[in-house]
């Protein structure tokens, strides 16, 4: 930093990073569910439905268990939608696009409707307990950078966690293989005893847990409150950043972390005064790198080679 | 995905309706359509109950703020079926080429966008002209727009289906900081374009309603689309691509990788022109919100006529009425609108397993067992 940076910029850049990590925490929680649903070899594009159900699903359990009880209602509300989709994609291998397309329709139809029936419809202004956040003694004093990584809420350190041991249970495991073979080589797969469809259900269902606890993270450590449609597009992003973290959950992770710093550009700029720089085109930056990573060929390599295909055998 | 996506394609080759017409085909397709809607209202009624609502009275509403009144079928039904049918024309166009376009909804962002950009120059020209151009620059960046996910396809094998996705976050962004920026109204305190002038605003077709002559074009491209679809020979090489591309390929005849970049292009102008038609028919500015997600809706339009483009017209009009009742049902019965997405995804979802089910009927009925 140079001396020409006064304080107030120190804790402007200081406060962007730690919304940065803020906003990244449900993206990273929702792609990485992803993440291992597509090397199994299935994209779903409802992860969206499942973000919002698990939003809801924290809002009415919060309300009267407490934001613990929450975040289990909400993994439990993503796993619900994702069961649909696993129904028919990896049950009746129906197209994953179209259902996945459907279910999205669904849950935001079903969460809307749920939630003007139990909290009436406009003007309500409820709120949840929300979680607070645990600084890690040191850890968080750490200059610039402590504060945005260890004083943020636990399901953020949950994240710190899940990453690394998934990143090792995929390379290192036999089951992280077994899904990966199911990914890339289905055939090779069935020849060695793995049975896909049970592996991709599973899958799937883990990616509904991840992406109803990222619409926990939305209601109970950020917004304190449900909002329709909360869930923003977020299913959408995570997609995104699945392919710019090339299928690897660390990859991943930190793509998650360019797009949260992405969307917290805007407060960035209004804390420095740059009241006429677009941010729009801030947040486009990360979806034309997507599109770029995407037309390299080192992402085609690291795609997993059955992604979206139907033709398992019954297994 | 170093091949290009064949998959989608044999799913999309049952979904396709069948070629030859017989008063059978027609009398199964009636049948099966009384089904679909069937257990859609099935689900509808049920979701009422179970969240305390009368059923009858929100029924009722649904279908006078969709049909109970000239006004209503005119400017409420219809002129929200005229986005849908162009988008849902653009879908079905290239899915029954095997691509899975779901970047409408930015195509069509890109087409308002540009409309209004173009609308913004054209102000000196005689108006029919300036309507003319106007609503084809819409074509163009819609097609441009697509071209961009073709390309990526064509080139690095990049699955459309993520690159669409991404197209459709940027188009979004794009029109934010347009409204804010380039062509924001001439006040700058708004965030949206300068209204449109009147003289060049489409033409309402029915004097006292909002229908504007967007609708007839939208029927004239339906049966184009149609009759190109059945009757030429792009329109089979086509069909012939989205029903297997390898066998295409193999035939020596069709240059798949031509048709597929056609057909994604044809689509993207489609749902640009829901874009700009929208623009000079309905909206007259361009903002933030400006697509209550037309291109997502257009999904579930394609499908659920089958990817036949004059059934698109017939679903367009079922979800305009759909969308225009339940605003009439949240004001009149206290139901929130957003119950029409549980219909929609419902129709998805039943028309899916409709087709998993036929096909699982004939793989069975052809191993003899």
């Amino acid at each position: 930093m140079s001396s020409l940076m006064s304080v107030g910029a120190l804790e402007s850049v200081s406060g962007f990073l730690e919304a940065s990590v803020r906003t990244a925490t449900p993206l990273a929680l929702a792609a990485l569910g992803e993440c291992i649903s597509e090397r199994a070899g299935v994209i779903n594009i409802g992860l969206e439905g499942a973000i919002i159900a698990g939003a809801l699903g924290a809002t009415l359990a919060a309300g009267l268990a407490g934001a613990g009880v929450g975040f289990a209602a909400g993994a439990a509300a993503g796993i619900a939608i994702a069961l649909v989709f696993a129904l028919f994609t990896v049950w009746m291998r129906a197209d994953q696009i179209i259902t996945g397309t459907a279910i999205t329709l669904l849950s935001l139809g079903l969460t809307g409707t749920l939630y003007r029936t139990v909290y009436g419809s406009v003007g309500v202004a409820l709120s949840t307990p929300t979680v607070s956040v645990v600084p890690i003694p040191l850890l968080s004093s750490i200059p610039l950078i402590g504060h945005a990584l260890f004083a943020q809420p636990l399901i953020t350190y949950l994240l710190y966690l899940i990453v690394p041991l998934c990143a090792w249970w995929l390379a290192r495991t036999h089951a992280g293989l077994a899904l990966r073979a199911v990914g890339e080589q289905p055939e090779a797969a069935i020849a060695a005893g793995i049975r896909p469809r049970r592996v991709q259900f599973v899958a799937v269902l883990f990616a509904g847990a991840m992406a109803g606890l990222a619409g926990a993270t939305l209601v109970l450590a950020q917004a304190g409150t449900f909002v329709e449609g909360m869930s923003a597009g977020r299913g959408f992003i995570a997609i995104a950043i699945v392919v710019l973290g090339r299928w690897k959950p660390l990859g991943v992770a930190a793509a998650a972390l360019l797009f949260g710093g992405a969307n917290s550009m805007q407060t960035l700029f209004q804390a420095m005064g740059w009241q006429n720089v677009p941010y729009q085109l801030f947040l486009a930056v990360p979806y034309i790198l997507t599109l770029l990573v995407l037309a390299g060929a080192s992402a085609r390599a690291a795609a997993p080679a059955a992604l979206a295909r139907r033709d398992l055998q019954q297994s | 995905m170093m091949t290009a996506p064949s998959t989608p394609v044999d799913q999309i080759a049952i979904l396709r309706s069948g070629s030859s017409s017989t008063a059978a085909q027609a009398f199964a397709f009636a049948l099966r359509t009384t089904l679909l809607a069937g257990v859609a209202l099935a689900v509808l009624v049920l979701l009422l109950i179970a969240t305390g609502h009368d059923a009858g009275v929100a029924l009722t509403a649904l279908v006078r703020g969709a049909f109970g009144s000239w006004y209503a079928i005119t400017s409420a039904t219809l002129v929200r079926a005229v986005p849908l049918a162009f988008a849902g024309l653009a879908v079905a166009i290239a899915f029954r080429a095997g691509i899975l376009n779901i970047g409408a909804e930015g195509q069509l962002l890109m087409g308002a966008a540009i409309a209004a950009a173009m609308a913004s120059v054209v102000g000196s020209l005689p108006a029919p002209l300036a309507i003319v151009l106007i609503i084809l620059a819409g074509a163009a960046a819609g097609g441009a727009w697509a071209s961009i996910a073709a390309l990526l396809r064509q080139k690095f094998g990049v699955l459309e289906v993520i690159s669409t996705i991404m197209l459709n976050f940027l188009a979004q962004y794009l029109i934010g900081w347009l409204v804010r920026g380039p062509l924001q109204e001439p006040t700058r305190v708004n965030p949206q374009s300068a209204s449109l002038p009147d003289s060049l605003h489409l033409p309402v077709m029915i004097a006292g309603t909002r229908l504007h002559v967007g609708v007839l074009l939208a029927i004239v491209l339906a049966v184009g689309a149609w009759w190109w679809l059945k009757e030429t020979a792009g329109g089979f090489r086509l069909r012939a691509v989205g029903a297997n591309a390898a066998a295409a390929e193999t035939t020596g005849q069709i240059k798949v990788g031509r048709t597929e970049l056609l057909a994604f292009v044809a689509s993207g102008a489609l749902a640009g022109l829901a874009g700009s038609v929208e623009f000079t028919g309905v909206t007259y500015a361009l903002y933030d919100n400006f697509s209550p997600g037309y291109g997502f809706t257009a999904i579930a339009v394609a499908l659920l006529a089958r990817l036949n483009p004059i059934g698109v017209l017939a679903t367009a009009l079922l979800f305009g009425a759909l969308e225009a009742g339940a605003n009439a049902m949240q004001r009149d019965a206290g139901v929130p609108s957003v119950v029409v997405s549980v219909v929609e995804a419902t129709l998805i979802l039943s028309v899916v397993a409709a087709e998993r089910w036929q096909s699982r009927a004939v793989a069975r009925a052809e191993s003899g067992t």
